[in-house]
């Protein structure tokens, strides 16, 4: 028996029955839709989780990073004296060192008079340490005291800060501290931090009172463009003191995703959410189809009785599996792509759906389907032709 | 002629040990191919049985059954899906696969083989069910079809693939009297010109005429007419 036939007759034997009985395939279609949209939407999640996690890290402008080994993420760091910084000057690969001061602090909407945490980046303004247009524009205002640059992509709950600023009105406060919104710029939100701030690293001392210039969150280490990072990095990291890390750029990206992803019990927690639509999808997908193989036993029986091999069958109920698993993941997906735009104009967190995203996603729809109908083959059984005359 | 159906004392029970209830006892019948054998009997007394040994359908394991010079006691699936495969089977109901078209159900029969074309099973499926008076529903559903014409629909489905025997379990039972003996007459025509053996089990004496042999299953015994 050749392979098109193989699979196509029992192929189209699925399809014809799949698409006989209109208002059960609407029915078993949205049961795979449900399972498709509940992973999506997880998988979403935790990419947006993951992204803007990230999102800072990502705009960094240098080769390698100093980070303390117990700092667990940059929105929770562990400082580390800023002479550990200054030493890799001695290697003479490193072209410039700066350091970066990071602390979390509520911030006064300038209407409503609400505070929210936000995270507040301090800087040295000769450096262009952020790669983010506005900021390296702005850096030599930022020198004035108590002048501080808002992240226009903060959630709307610290308030219209363009508009206010339009209209004049850019003195609030952070940690009770009065300072002056000059400008604005775009990095985006992340889990741990619903707005960002950025200023200058003597106007971070006079909001955080409490932290020195010493005692830095971040080192970021620029090279000559000539020097080879890992070499320079493993270099540095045999010079330097056992509490730091020295990361490269993709390494501490890296570092931030899997704090999310494995110390955060946020990562396992949309993990586990996949896993239940799966599951949930499977269950449905598996009465779908037994309820099927029951339904048309007699047909089957009366296939068997004309000479049909029992493994016929078995396609039959695979290529129904594949079959729902399409149908649920075509209106699944353009249902996600609704929801994820939903989600990006509503909760501010980066959802782009990727081809690789989708595939993964169809994958596991897929593997599910089959699954469902493993489970079901043994229903089979049941459509014996001696027992049916 | 040659025997195509060659059965030697069959026994057959239903059940094990002290529930054992005996169906079939020393059944011993040669069928010869071309011959059209009526088998009938009250009810309960093992014909339906008889059938689906034959058939492949169902597993026995004491006498001999040859079937087409193959030996169906204790035989492997394939020996039995091999028998089934040279076999067109007629049901009490018409058993058509009810999201199919007249036209496709009697494909399915041709689906098995390999050698013909989409295009060559249709046009056969077709032949077949314009014989059967059906040339002019071949894509019309069981469910928009009379009882009468479902079951010329799985008669043509039997014997579309050119089967050596046909074997045909109370055909007219779900009929009227005269679509049932329109079936049978259909069905006796279309097998004295292929010159294939059917095998019908019925209690309905209407259709005694078309047989050349009746033969009378009572208490699991064979009595020949």
């Amino acid at each position: 028996m050749n392979l098109v036939a193989w699979i196509y007759f029992p192929a189209r034997l699925a399809w014809r029955q799949l698409i006989f009985d209109r208002t059960k395939l609407v029915a078993a279609t949205c049961g795979v839709l449900f399972a498709c949209v509940l992973v999506f939407m997880q998988q979403g999640f935790r990419d947006a989780l993951y992204a803007s996690a990230a999102s800072a890290p990502v705009k960094l402008n240098g080769d390698l990073f100093l980070i303390h080994k117990q700092s667990e993420a940059m929105w929770r760091p562990v400082h580390f004296p800023r002479s550990e910084l200054m030493r890799t000057l001695g290697n003479p690969a490193v072209a410039e060192v700066y350091p970066l001061y990071l602390g979390l602090a509520p911030f006064k909407n300038i209407e409503t008079r609400t505070k929210r945490t936000l995270m507040v980046y301090g800087f040295d303004p000769d450096s262009v340490i952020f790669d983010i247009e506005d900021i390296i524009n702005m850096r030599t205002a930022l020198r004035l005291k108590d002048t501080v640059l808002f992240d226009e992509y903060s959630r709307p709950e610290f308030g219209p800060v363009r508009q206010l600023l339009e209209a004049g009105r850019n003195v609030t406060e952070i940690k009770d501290y009065k300072i002056t919104v000059i400008g604005l710029f775009r990095l985006g939100v992340s889990f741990a931090a619903d707005g960002n701030i950025i200023t200058s690293d003597l106007n971070f001392m006079r909001i955080f009172p409490d932290r020195n210039l010493d005692a830095i969150d971040l080192g970021v280490i620029r090279l000559h463009p000539d020097a080879s990072i890992k070499q320079v990095q493993a270099e540095l990291s045999s010079q330097l003191n056992e509490f730091v890390n020295i990361f490269t750029y993709d390494e501490l990206l890296q570092y931030e995703k899997d704090y999310w992803a494995n110390i955060a019990p946020i990562g396992f927690i949309f993990g586990f959410g996949t896993v239940m639509g799966l599951v949930v999808g499977l269950v449905i997908v598996y009465q779908i189809l037994f309820t099927d193989i029951t339904n048309h036993r007699h047909e089957f029986a009366t296939l068997k009785a004309m000479g049909y091999e029992h493994s016929y069958f078995i396609r039959v109920v695979f290529a129904s599996a594949f079959f729902l698993a399409i149908l649920g993941f075509i209106p699944g997906y353009l249902f996600s792509l609704g929801l994820y735009h939903l989600a990006e104009s509503q909760i501010f967190m980066p959802m782009p759906m990727t081809f690789s995203k989708a595939m993964t996603v169809f994958l596991f729809i897929l593997s599910m389907c089959m699954t469902a109908g493993f489970l079901a083959i043994h229903k089979l059984k049941a459509a014996n032709p001696a027992d049916m005359f | 002629m040659s025997l195509v159906i060659d059965v030697k004392n069959l026994n057959f029970s239903f059940g094990s040990g002290a529930l054992t209830q005996p169906v079939l006892k020393n059944v011993t019948i040669s069928i010869h191919k071309g011959e059209i054998v009526l088998m009938t009997g009250p009810s309960g007394s093992g014909k339906t049985t008889f059938l689906t040994i034959i058939g492949g359908l169902r597993q026995a394991f004491h006498g001999s059954v040859m079937v087409l010079d193959q030996q169906l006691i204790n035989s492997s699936e394939q020996v039995k899906v091999k028998v089934r495969q040279q076999i067109g089977y007629i049901f009490q109901q018409h058993n058509l696969l009810k999201s199919l078209t007249a036209l496709q159900n009697v494909s399915m029969t041709l689906e098995m083989q390999n050698r013909m074309t989409e295009q060559q099973r249709l046009d056969r499926a077709a032949e077949m069910l314009k014989a059967v008076g059906l040339g002019e529903r071949l894509n019309y559903k069981p469910d928009q079809l009379s009882a009468g014409q479902c079951q010329r629909v799985s008669i043509a489905r039997a014997l579309v693939g050119q089967p050596k025997i046909v074997l045909a379990d109370e055909p007219t039972a779900s009929l009227d009297k005269q679509s049932g003996h329109e079936a049978v007459t259909i069905l006796e025509r279309l097998a004295k010109e292929s010159q294939t053996t059917i095998l019908l089990v019925t209690h309905d004496y209407r259709i005694l005429d078309i047989a050349d042999r009746v033969v009378e299953l009572e208490d699991g015994m064979i009595k020949e007419r």
